[in-house]
């Protein structure tokens, strides 16, 4: 699907630009992309290294794996496929609840580190595990109690009620999780991983 | 007032964690200082593992953006979307949100500081930032960073997500504010 959406991307991007007569946009845009995106690589740098190092003390304490062990009841329906108390569920844990305090800096960084727990249980395989799926249907639509970001512009704009918008947001993310945790279930039990291709 | 403790508990999130956790490593007897670097080599190697994913993924959005093709989807969705009670102002936020979160926070600032923070345009566009997440960001950054190439359903999942938050951003705006 992955590899359709961005050809996709790619190929109606140029041809729109080549049939309205404007094809020199497009080696700016992709130049410039590019370059944009080693930048934000580059500004992750510091962050992930001073988080993943206090996760390292908080991993090597055991506190992940007592997080994880503390909500396991709740983990274990979610991450059939995750052994109980396994640190994968402790940064799991950490960054839904980044996520949800509006923390985007920190809760990138847990989730590198579950990442690399999944991907352990994962045998280092290419593919995505139903783990990691289930876990990035939760992040992507995971509810933020304080959209920071956007009520700073509204007060900037002159709001007369800044924080008005917030439970309009969180019903309208507990639908979209809704909707992707139960997609994310029906989808982990009718399909099957694809055998390595040569 | 629910908000206001919101608003302390996550400003007071990082600075608790960063005070909290090498305390606990120090009663663990670990060597704090020492635990940390070992952990934080890691940063380096994982941002930078991203990289190829990242350009990948940008460089297809922004041809697709600025050639244009993008203004054709938003009228091609139109009819669909204004169907459903959205303003035609809305429609380029709706469809950029998942694709790009500067993009999106470009055009949702604009909108808010065009139509007003406290109008329908303005509220709606506020709602549908604080919804949904730029998933095929996160979906590329966190699987780049395990080097996973094939998602499976993942991307099926992230967009319905998306398409559902903001489904339902139109519907709840309409109902709350209009």
């Amino acid at each position: 699907m992955l590899n359709i959406i961005w050809l996709l991307l790619l190929v109606s991007g140029i041809i729109v630009a080549a049939l309205n007569g404007n094809i020199e946009v497009v080696s700016q845009a992709a130049l410039g992309a590019a370059r944009d995106a080693v930048e934000v690589c580059f500004n992750l740098i510091g962050i992930m290294a001073l988080w993943l190092g206090i996760m390292k003390i908080a991993e090597k304490g055991g506190l992940i794996q007592l997080l994880a062990y503390l909500l396991n009841p709740l983990l274990k329906r979610l991450f059939p496929s995750v052994p109980a108390g396994h640190p994968a569920m402790g940064a799991i844990v950490l960054n839904l609840s980044a996520n949800m305090l509006g923390l985007g800096n920190a809760a990138t960084p847990f989730g590198m580190k579950a990442m690399q727990e999944m991907q352990r249980l994962n045998g280092g395989s290419d593919q995505a595990s139903a783990a990691m799926c289930t876990f990035l249907a939760l992040n992507t639509s995971c509810i933020t109690l304080v959209p920071a970001t956007i009520i700073g512009i509204r007060v900037s704009c002159g709001s007369v009620d800044p924080t008005e918008i917030v439970g309009a947001c969180i019903f309208a993310t507990c639908c979209a999780s809704t909707v992707a945790i139960s997609l994310d279930w029906l989808l982990r039990n009718l399909t099957r991983p694809e055998r390595r291709k040569q | 007032m629910i908000l206001k403790m919101l608003d302390t508990v996550s400003r007071w999130a990082i600075p608790f964690l960063l005070l909290a956790i090498p305390v606990y490593g120090f009663l663990k007897r670990l060597p704090v200082y020492e635990t940390f670097v070992e952990g934080a080599e890691e940063g380096f190697y994982t941002a930078v593992k991203i990289i190829p994913f990242l350009v990948g993924m940008l460089v297809a959005i922004s041809v697709f953006r600025a050639s244009g093709a993008m203004d054709y989807a938003i009228q091609a969705i139109m009819p669909l979307m204004q169907k459903l009670g959205a303003p035609a102002e809305v429609m380029p936020l709706a469809l950029m949100r998942p694709l790009s979160g500067s993009g999106a926070l470009g055009l949702a600032t604009e909108l808010i500081k065009i139509y007003g923070p406290d109008s329908l345009i303005g509220r709606m566009a506020s709602v549908m930032q604080g919804t949904t997440d730029t998933t095929f960001f996160v979906l590329t950054v966190y699987f780049g960073s395990v080097g996973i190439k094939r998602y499976r359903y993942a991307l099926l999942t992230g967009l319905s997500a998306d398409i559902t938050g903001l489904i339902a951003s139109i519907y709840v705006c309409n109902l709350l504010f209009n």
